[in-house]
């Protein structure tokens, strides 16, 4: 324990331009105690990999980035998580707002029951983000050509998004999450729905979005962590193990759980 | 349990052919064969009650909507009529509807002038509804210039009468009937074949008011039918906005604790109240309490809104559910409020649901009876048509089911066989508000 907490104030010392900083964040399910104690550090532009075994609680402290927790009765966050230097989880904070800064991206391809178009707008409609129909147009646009659909999708803006292929239906939902013009963009494992060919398509699109925003995706691929981060954390039982650059996780890890989840022996 | 005797059974397949069935696959082939029978045997049942049903109904419903009709020529003098002669319509209206009664008299024995009958004079207007003279008068009055000429009027026969052309009335039954005789019925005979005796469809069924104990002929659904519409107005307009609401706060706003825990099981058994305590809760409330008009549509409205609401409750909560929380998720995820995420995403998707559950719930309101009976929606509205919107929910009314229990009642066969056509009409309105259901879920289904 107190070896995770040495790399975990290195990581922080040494980070520049920290985006999102979480300290002594707990979260409770109930009587369950999630998430304990993690410290972490997001840089901006970069992407961010949590890996660890299922249920390590790192999809849940992914939703804490976005409170997205907070739909959730019974869950309970406690510690502090700060973006730009703004507590997130204070009572001033409206959720709402938060959320258009934070992008997020979900596990299962989750489009509206709308057509492309709709599904793209209706972030900047309702974030009042677009004056005229041909600032939407643009904004439609760009997110579809930034979530590399664009192309596809151009002359069948119209129909339904959920006519799409799984691969295309989840860069659809990123182009929705970009919309927005979030500062942040959370991903909850992107790509465990798609097949080997879609996945490829979003991590080379991950890699492109993190020249404007800073990424943080979930994933249980451990060589997608591996192709798609500059920082790996590793959960292991609601603790966060490890944090460090993505090269020194992989080859050359501090703790004997980092090594053993990477190894194959555990999770 | 099953592991164990997979494993028991494992080794003593080996070995085996597979062309002959063991004993033990026989033996779930005859049981799965049994099932299938019991269930061709449950729908068969069902298919078959349900034709009986409506054999039963249209065959003893279906007659109701024609009537007969006696077609005679009646001279309306000015001297009778009009004794000023200067078609006031004052003075027209003073002249009563037994002031008509001698001309139609007049009329039906030059009628069946060629005929040989027994019949005396005087009881010749046996054969028609003593609704007759009203009839005239009412003619007259709607148009006076028809004084001073001979018109040939079409007006309903006396229920024997009817009975007899629709095979519910012999002479034998007329031994001992003072209303008419088998001498009338020879007289009626003859004028079927020139035509002066027929039966022909009856709009006044379904338009006209109800009618006396004695005037089965007169009878009609039209008063009622508007009672209940305006009942369902109440019940779509109330109903409809709080259930709704209702649901969305519990389902999506609701923190989870035993409060609502409570409220949800409450309503669950509301939903199977006895509708006889939601009446006298509104008999109650509405009329005791708050001093409601009895009698109206308003009053029954409230009372069936009481009863509705945990229906749509319990359906708009079901279809919420049912919306993936995917949608929920990612309309979140995007920054929507959450009374955004419920407006824009998961109401219409959850529109289809509610609308079926709603009409489930006024397709019961309409149909029922007991509350009505509490409240006095039962009113005997033999001429008055509710006089505009404001009249139509607070004046005295009568409902269809009310009104078909109404009829039921009443001594004379003939009103049993308008019950039954009641219940045609009946049935034919929650056809069109089922239809509309089906309309409506096509259009707010989305298909992708």
């Amino acid at each position: 324990m107190l070896d995770d907490k040495y790399h975990v104030d290195r990581a922080v010392g040494t980070m520049q331009d920290n985006k999102i900083t979480a300290k002594n964040v707990q979260v409770f399910y109930g009587e369950t105690h999630a998430i304990k104690d993690v410290n972490v550090a997001i840089s901006d532009k970069t992407v961010t990999a949590f890996i660890g075994p299922s249920g390590c609680g790192k999809s849940t402290f992914l939703r804490c980035l976005n409170r997205m927790n907070d739909t959730i009765d019974i869950c309970r966050v406690t510690g502090d998580i700060h973006i730009d230097g703004e507590d997130i989880y204070d009572p001033r904070v409206d959720p709402v707002q938060l959320r258009a800064k934070v992008g997020m991206v979900f596990q299962k391809p989750n489009p509206f029951p709308k057509s492309i178009y709709d599904n793209v707008a209706y972030g900047p409609k309702i974030h009042g983000l677009a004056k005229t129909k041909s600032d939407l147009d643009e904004i439609v646009e760009s997110s579809l050509s930034k979530a590399a659909l664009w192309n596809e999708a151009k002359d069948r803006l119209h129909e339904a998004g959920t006519g799409m292929s799984g691969g295309q239906q989840q860069r659809l939902c990123i182009a929705r999450a970009i919309a927005t013009a979030p500062e942040v963009l959370l991903m909850d494992e992107p790509c465990s729905a798609l097949d080997p060919i879609a996945t490829a398509q979003v991590e080379e699109l991950i890699d492109e979005l993190r020249q404007s925003f800073s990424v943080v995706i979930v994933t249980h691929s451990m060589q997608q962590a591996a192709r798609v981060s500059q920082k790996t954390a590793f959960f292991h039982l609601g603790n966060l193990v490890e944090f460090d650059d993505t090269d020194k996780i992989f080859t050359n890890p501090q703790d004997p759980r980092t090594e053993s989840y990477i190894s194959g022996r555990i999770g | 349990m099953t592991q164990d005797t997979a494993d028991m059974a494992a080794p003593a397949q080996q070995g085996k052919s597979l062309l002959t069935q063991d004993a033990r696959t026989r033996k779930r082939n005859a049981a799965e064969t049994r099932f299938k029978a019991y269930g061709i045997a449950a729908l068969g049942f069902s298919i078959l009650f349900l034709a009986v049903l409506l054999f039963a109904i249209i065959r003893n419903g279906v007659p109701a909507f024609t009537q007969t009709f006696v077609t005679i020529e009646i001279a309306l003098p000015a001297d009778v009529l009009d004794k000023n002669g200067n078609r006031d319509i004052e003075d027209i209206k003073k002249v009563s509807t037994f002031g008509y009664n001698p001309l139609i008299e007049d009329a039906l024995v030059a009628a069946v002038a060629g005929i040989e009958t027994e019949v005396e004079d005087g009881d010749l207007k046996k054969m028609l509804s003593s609704s007759a003279g009203a009839a005239v008068r009412d003619a007259v009055i709607a148009n006076p210039d028809l004084i001073g000429q001979t018109i040939a009027f079409e007006l309903l026969a006396s229920s024997r009468v009817d009975g007899y052309l629709k095979g519910r009335v012999t002479r034998e039954d007329l031994a001992r009937d003072k209303n008419l005789d088998a001498a009338h019925l020879d007289l009626v005979d003859a004028l079927i074949e020139t035509g002066g005796v027929a039966r022909k469809f009856n709009w006044d069924f379904i338009l006209g008011s109800d009618a006396s104990e004695s005037r089965p002929e007169q009878a009609g659904m039209g008063v009622a039918m508007l009672g209940s519409v305006f009942m369902m107005l109440v019940v779509l307009l109330l109903s409809l906005p709080i259930g709704v609401a209702a649901s969305i706060y519990l389902e999506e706003f609701a923190p989870q604790n035993w409060i609502t825990d409570l409220i949800e099981v409450n309503i669950s058994n509301l939903a199977a109240v006895p509708s006889i305590v939601f009446g006298i809760l509104g008999l109650a409330v509405f009329i005791q309490f708050a001093h409601l008009p009895q009698s109206a549509p308003l009053v029954g409205g409230l009372t069936l809104t009481l009863m509705t609401l945990p229906t749509i409750v319990i359906s708009t909560r079901a279809s919420l559910k049912a919306v993936p929380p995917s949608i929920r998720a990612a309309a979140l995820g995007v920054g929507a409020s959450e009374m955004q995420t419920v407006f824009h995403h998961v109401l219409p998707l959850a529109m289809p649901g509610i609308l079926t559950g709603t009409i489930i719930g006024l397709a019961q309101a309409l149909g029922e009876t007991a509350p009505l009976l509490l409240i006095g929606m039962v009113g005997y509205i033999a001429s008055n048509y509710p006089d505009g919107i404001a009249s139509g929910f607070l004046d005295p009314n009568s409902a269809m089911p009310a009104q078909i229990f109404e009829w039921a009642k009443r001594a004379d066969p003939a009103y049993y066989e308008r019950a039954w056509g009641g219940i045609i009409i009946l049935l034919v309105f929650l056809m069109t508000m089922n239809i509309i259901a089906i309309i409506l879920r096509r259009r707010f289904e989305r298909r992708w």
